[in-house]
């Protein structure tokens, strides 16, 4: 996704001179097409991810879109209030990308793992909050975020990512994609990891039981509609992300329920527990460890439709 | 010969002092240091215009030590940005003017209150000038506490390293924050010795006397292809003579009684 995210960028700088890239020293075998392409704008600042973002904030001040960008939680949780006071609250336009949600960096630590990172940008008012499932939805989303005139917090999944997407789609932020659909039950994940929820949902089937299945690629603003419409018409909500229980997707998802006083429908969290995970092993390793791979989410859907 | 910075110094800190009264608030030692820099500043060296606030030629001004935004507020309605009627809507409710800065007040670039934020935003906007070859310059003052900050240091490095001579900070070096003397804290010592190393052009002026002000901001740059930084020997609480140098004038408000003799002291009516 990374890759693809990349090219895009560069498709879309050669037509828009108001792109510039603020880097913190990462990004090695893939910035530096842009890097050669447009040196003038283009900025490695070391590794100094607040002074990165208030750099990228100074630029995209003066009429430009400032793209910061590096691993998991360094372009964001090291540099929050630079973002929280510089970039959201002058509403600057400055795209801020992370390479690696979840635990994509697996054996790398919990250093390189974003896991609570939905929970803690989607309270920053101004701040739009996207997390792309697959190449396609990685290329969409970077073209939609640089359509966005304002912050867009832009969660990247790693490399070797496949298709979810196998239809034609149409990709607007703030709405959401039904990428199957069914009336027994509904899936909404965010990012990569619905992979697992689409092997899922596709084991169930085979079973009698249709599932909805919902790219909820953009989490803040949620798509209220789609989620209201899943518990009118389905019954049953199971939402699937990588990321911490505490405050993503799912929360979010329940949030709009509550708020709408939808609380008669039977509704189940997927989630890294809250744990600060030091098992080491890859990112399906961990998954499946954590009970997010695709035999557990469709343990889950049968229990809720049972 | 330097009277209409001492006219205007001696109004801001006046409006300081008021307003600080008025609002029940804090920080007056941090605003009546800065006032002489920002006399000379606004006489004249910033090209900025009350009538076009965001007009694109105009200089930057970023107060990094936001909670001296009063300062800023004061000298800004002093040069007709906004009526002076808002100065005493400071810190009230419904009021125009926060107490930390704030964009949404004209004149102000931009908005802080969190130390160490200023300059590497300061830093972004130079380099766009550069990159469209605009001549304006980007100014930034800093504190003693702006310099504890690992982010203004970050700043420093990257500005010294892209060569950015648009790029002016001018540290209010006023030696006290909020706790305590800045020696007692983190002793930054000869601050010029520090920060030029990493490329850039420092003078030390006495940030209280007009003519080496007005001499310091007429040389910029002092060196081609290297950011300044003016360090500005100043005292905290200047003018007042019960505030100055003492460590509680970052954080006492000023009672009525203080304020009538501040008012004496600065040989202004009430």
């Amino acid at each position: 996704m990374r890759k693809i995210f990349n090219e895009t960028l560069l498709k879309i700088a050669e037509k828009d001179e108001r792109i510039h890239m603020v880097l913190a020293d990462i990004g090695y075998g893939e910035i530096e097409g842009f890097a050669r392409r447009f040196p003038d704008r283009y900025y490695n600042c070391g590794v100094m991810e607040q002074n990165m973002t208030g750099v990228a904030c100074g630029i995209a001040m003066e009429g430009n879109i400032a793209i910061t960008y590096s691993i998991a939680n360094f372009p964001t949780l090291r540099c929050l209030e630079q973002i929280r006071n510089d970039v959201c609250y002058h509403n600057a336009n400055v795209k801020i990308v992370i390479i690696g949600g979840g635990v994509s960096y697996g054996p790398l630590g919990i250093s390189h793992h974003s896991t609570e990172d939905i929970a803690i940008l989607r309270a920053l008012p101004n701040l739009l909050v996207v997390a792309p499932c697959d190449p396609q939805e990685a290329e969409a989303a970077t073209y939609a975020m640089i359509e966005h005139d304002g912050p867009v917090y832009y969660r990247c999944g790693y490399k070797g990512e496949k298709d979810i997407h196998h239809r034609p789609f149409h990709f607007e932020l703030g709405k959401a994609i039904t990428v199957e659909d069914g009336d027994d039950c509904t899936i909404i994940f965010a990012g990569p990891i619905g992979l697992e929820a689409q092997k899922a949902v596709e084991a169930v089937c085979e079973q009698g039981i249709h599932c909805r299945l919902i790219s909820m690629h953009t989490i803040k603003p949620i798509d209220k509609d789609a989620i209201l419409r899943a518990a009118r018409e389905t019954g049953r909500i199971i939402t699937v992300e990588e990321h911490n229980l505490s405050g993503g997707l799912g929360s979010a998802v329940a949030e709009v329920l509550a708020d709408e006083g939808c609380l008669n429908i039977r509704f189940k969290r997927m989630a890294l527990p809250d744990v600060n995970v030091h098992e080491v092993g890859s990112q399906q390793w961990l998954r499946e460890l954590y009970h997010l791979g695709a035999a557990d989410i469709a343990e889950e859907i049968r229990k809720i439709c049972k | 010969m330097y009277e209409q910075y001492h006219e205007l110094a001696t109004k801001v800190r006046a409006h300081c002092c008021r307003m600080v009264h008025l609002g029940k608030s804090g920080h007056i030692g941090s605003m009546l240091s800065a006032a002489d820099i920002m006399a000379v500043l606004y006489s004249g060296v910033l090209n900025v215009d009350p009538q076009q606030p965001r007009k694109e030629d105009r200089d930057r001004f970023i107060l990094s030590k936001g909670h001296a935004g009063a300062v800023v507020y004061a000298t800004l309605a002093e040069k007709g940005f906004f009526p002076r009627e808002w100065l005493d809507t400071y810190y009230q409710d419904d009021g125009k003017l926060m107490g930390h800065i704030s964009h949404y007040v004209p004149g102000v670039e931009f908005s802080t209150g969190s130390l160490g934020h200023g300059l590497p935003v300061a830093v972004g906007m130079a380099l766009d000038a550069r990159h469209r070859g605009r001549t304006h310059r980007v100014f930034c003052m800093l504190s003693d506490g702006d310099m504890n900050e690992g982010s203004t240091w970050e700043a420093i490095m990257f500005a010294g390293q892209h060569h950015l001579d648009s790029l002016v900070c001018i540290l209010d070096y006023n030696r006290i924050q909020a706790l305590g003397f800045s020696k007692d804290i983190l002793d930054l010592g000869d601050v010029s010795s520090r920060v030029a190393p990493f490329g850039w052009a420092c003078r030390t002026v006495d940030g209280h006397d007009y003519g080496q002000l007005e001499e310091a901001f007429a040389q910029l740059p002092y060196e081609r292809n290297m950011p300044t930084m003016i360090v500005a020997n100043t005292i905290k609480g200047k003018g007042v003579s019960f505030f100055e140098n003492m460590v509680h004038s970052h954080y006492w408000h000023v009672t009525k009684e203080e304020l009538q003799k501040a008012y004496e002291e600065l040989g202004v009516e009430a």
